[in-house]
């Protein structure tokens, strides 16, 4: 039996405590009313955002965060769309300036259809914020190997994907999932990437993740709000299912009633 | 117009010109005049909200403490970043 209780079961990643295991981006939204009561929806505390160039015609910088609950969320700049660890470092430098608060999600790209990672930049950006002192989660290709790479260069939980970003094709990886949730302990796993609807989490969830990132899967669904209640809920029922410890399969049936006192002959 | 009036026009606007300092924000070149802290031009620039934006000077981050006493210098590259939607 799994020790841990469900009443105290926070998510701890660089000894900050999130009641919620799951994260949310702020991308692709139909506009930032319905993000705000998508957030709100999903109970989520932590909450990713692009580093991206102001537009110095329009001049309204920022106007994002009037949408984000700066009080309850953690913001989490990503470096999306960086092909080098190089821009990637430069990219978090700069998200880390906005706010001042050392979490970046790093993103290392090395393929612009796939959008999977290039590993070798990703290990390397990772181990040089780290050593700047940032809380580094990086988005990364599954890998077992990798893993450990990201674990030794300090990264402080470890994002793999399910299925490519934004392709809401769910989880396609459950063996390399549990692989790394029996493999790795020593920081926590979060799903970032694939999932589709509420059942995709809560399966993440069941394979004992410690928690999943998504953002188009609700940004895109044609009731977001909606689509994030039902992915709080499948957070809480795949992490408590997890917790609970599932029975073993079975090929063929075995009966639930007793066989003892039937009126008729036995089978 | 005189002679010499009019050559002290020409060498007025040239010298303007040689003051001016050739910036390029977010990858957009702009003339500037040659005397300019990063923290003028941001104002110059008319953000609404400085205290969200971040900015990098030719690949490395400047400071916001720094902004006031940062002095432009013609080539400059500067990049202005802020948060936008993304996952």
């Amino acid at each position: 039996m799994t020790n841990a209780s469900p009443s105290d079961d926070a998510l701890v990643i660089a000894g900050r405590r999130f009641a919620s295991r799951l994260m949310i981006g702020t991308g692709k939204y139909p506009d930032l009313e319905t993000m705000r009561a998508a957030h709100r929806a999903s109970g989520a505390e932590v909450v990713t955002v692009a580093v991206r160039r102001v537009n110095l015609a329009d001049r309204s910088a920022g106007s994002l965060m009037d949408y984000l609950d700066l009080d309850r969320m953690l913001i989490l700049p990503n470096t999306a769309a960086c092909y080098t660890a190089e821009d990637a470092v430069r990219t978090a430098r700069l998200g880390r300036e906005i706010l001042g608060t050392p979490w970046v999600k790093v993103e290392v790209i090395g393929d612009e259809k796939t959008l999977f990672p290039d590993n070798a930049g990703l290990i390397e950006a990772t181990r040089a914020l780290a050593k700047e002192g940032f809380i580094v989660l990086p988005y990364f290709n599954d890998d077992l190997v990798v893993a450990r790479r990201l674990v030794d260069a300090g990264a402080a939980a470890i994002m793999p994907l399910a299925a490519p970003i934004g392709s809401g094709l769910g989880i396609q990886n459950f063996t390399t999932l549990r692989i790394l949730r029996e493999m790795i302990t020593e920081v926590p796993i979060i799903v970032d990437a694939g999932v589709g609807t509420a059942s995709d989490v809560a399966i993440a969830m069941e394979l004992g993740m410690d928690g999943v990132l998504l953002n188009t899967a609700v940004a895109t669904a044609q009731h977001p709000p909606l689509m994030a209640a039902a992915m709080k809920c499948a957070i809480e029922a795949g992490r408590l299912a997890y917790l609970a410890g599932r029975m073993p399969r079975r090929l063929y049936a075995s009966a639930t009633s007793p066989l003892d006192g039937l009126i008729g002959p036995r089978p | 117009m005189t002679v010499s009036a009019y050559v002290r026009g020409v060498e007025t606007v040239l010298s303007l010109v040689a003051q001016l300092m050739e910036i390029t924000i977010n990858g957009e070149k702009r003339a500037l005049p040659g005397h300019l802290t990063l923290a003028e031009l941001l104002a110059e620039l008319g953000l609404t909200d400085l205290r969200r934006v971040a900015v990098e000077r030719n690949g490395a981050l400047a400071p916001r403490d720094q902004w006031g006493k940062l002095q432009l210098a013609d080539g400059d590259q500067l990049e202005i970043v802020h948060f936008v939607g993304g996952g």
